[in-house]
């Protein structure tokens, strides 16, 4: 291997993706795939995001489905971006953890080329633009339809976005949710989220849009007490990305499900 | 037609030694140690914004004296080649010692295939491992020779003189604050006095987390130096 070089007037400056290109690596290939075909491919589903009084929270399930199967049952949907924000993904599995990957190596090359961190607002334009490059396996199938969120240490509060096929950049106040379950998750979120919210009751909040995705959603896995699976739940704040251990999100399930019982 | 005057191979590099080392003894130097914390590095630069200490990848850093345009341009290419080959393989097969190699491979080759001028820069990369027996610390010459040090290393102008003064101070049951006064003392000798605000100290630490890399805060420096 030798050290990659280039002359000032080539060089893919603070760009991971326009690197992998220059050594002849194409980050968003072209497929030659039908739609029918993508449809059999594993899909990762419902993830979403809301604010609270000083952050974000951010939850998805843990399922993916290829067609009619459930493919996988433990899928990290929900993952952290750097140390102020995270990113949850929606679509065909393979094309989206890999852009979930491309994104997080390009936040900390971009740190390292730079010597300092993008804005909370220009980390969701890259993000953007990687969505936009996959335009075109979008339209054979392979779609990927991510949420970005994170504290923005500018402005001192919690941000978030959502995402269409083309690339398009939405800032959500409140809340956002994407994948099958998005319409589920979104309306318990609608009722459900107020001004203000604290850490705590955000995180609930979430657990339960994800209970009622995933209770009339097939796409959806719900919390699976027989193996211990139990949704990604994380927020983040001034203090950083902190994940919501699995024996505290037991418990939370524990008092729904308690009160779905006596429904 | 004009005959241009015969130079020996010899005296060629000798000129070009003489010319990077010239280059490098006018910059100001640094020293990386190896501690049970870590790997710390002081390097004297009194810019907050020209780094001459950086990171490379999770567990590797590069610290680079001599001229700035020439060291931060392979820093950056450091950084390239390490997050290639993460990508390419995966994050526990980008080492030190192969990055090392690449160093030493473009600045012998610009040195010795008659580019315009040799760089007139030294380079370090260190990895921090588990253990210090399985720290790397490789210093690379403007010529391309590459060499691999334990304990402690020296780069810049002066390096011998700096190392004199360290051998007798150092020991590897320093804490960082330890290791940064005995190398502050050994930068300056007994004439000088530098304050926090003309350091720039980062260290890799043996803490397990993923980035290791860090910059010591200037208050905490001079916490240090009291």
């Amino acid at each position: 291997m030798t050290m990659p070089r280039f002359s000032t007037s080539d060089d893919p400056g603070a760009s991971f993706a326009d690197l992998l290109r220059k050594v002849g690596i194409d980050p968003f290939p072209a497929t030659l795939v039908s739609a029918s075909d993508a449809q059999t491919f594993p899909h990762a589903t419902t993830c979403l995001a809301l604010t609270f009084d000083g952050g974000v929270v951010m939850a998805g399930d843990r399922r993916a489905t290829a067609g009619m199967s459930i493919s996988h049952r433990t899928m990290d949907k929900v993952v952290q971006a750097d140390d102020l924000s995270g990113v949850a993904i929606a679509g065909t599995a393979g094309p989206a953890m890999e852009m979930i990957k491309l994104f997080q190596l390009q936040l900390e090359y971009y740190e390292k080329v730079e010597g300092q961190t993008l804005s909370l607002e220009g980390k969701a334009n890259q993000l953007s633009m990687m969505v936009r490059s996959n335009l075109p396996a979008a339209m054979q199938g392979l779609l990927v339809v991510p949420i970005f969120a994170g504290y923005d240490p500018l402005v001192g509060r919690g941000r978030l976005w959502d995402y269409d096929p083309t690339g398009g950049r939405y800032e959500e106040r409140d809340f956002v949710a994407t994948g099958s379950g998005s319409r589920l998750a979104g309306t318990v979120l609608r009722v459900g989220w107020r001004q203000q919210l604290s850490r705590e009751a955000a995180i609930d909040l979430a657990a339960r849009a994800l209970w009622e995705a995933s209770d009339a959603d097939a796409a959806t896995g719900g919390p699976d007490v027989l193996r211990g699976i139990y949704p990604i739940v994380a927020s983040i704040d001034s203090t950083g990305w902190s994940r919501i251990d699995d024996t505290k999100l037991a418990a939370m399930y524990e008092t729904i499900m308690a009160e779905v019982r006596t429904r | 037609m004009s005959m241009p005057f015969y130079v020996s191979p010899e005296q060629m590099m000798k000129d070009r030694a003489d010319y990077a080392r010239k280059g490098i003894a006018r910059g100001r130097a640094l020293v990386a140690m190896q501690i049970a914390d870590g790997i710390v590095i002081v390097a004297e630069n009194p810019s907050t914004t020209l780094r001459k200490v950086s990171e490379i990848y999770d567990r590797i850093a590069f610290a680079g004296v001599g001229k700035y345009n020439e060291f931060d341009q392979l820093r950056v290419a450091g950084v390239r080649a390490a997050e290639l080959r993460g990508y390419q393989y995966s994050r526990n097969d980008v080492d030190a010692r192969s990055l090392a190699n690449q160093y030493a491979q473009v600045l012998g080759d610009v040195f010795s295939t008659m580019g315009p001028k040799p760089l007139e820069v030294e380079l370090l990369v260190v990895e921090v491992s588990d253990v210090v027996a399985n720290d790397r610390m490789f210093h690379i010459l403007y010529d391309g020779t590459l060499l691999e040090e334990k304990r402690f290393c020296v780069l810049g102008g002066d390096a011998e003189g700096i190392s004199k003064r360290l051998e007798p101070t150092f020991n590897d049951n320093l804490d960082v604050a330890g290791a940064i006064s005995v190398a502050v003392a050994a930068l300056t000798g007994p004439e000088r006095t530098l304050a926090a605000s003309d350091l720039e100290i980062a260290t890799l630490s043996r803490n397990g987390k993923r980035r290791a890399f860090t910059r010591v805060a200037n208050d905490t420096v001079a916490i240090a130096l009291r």
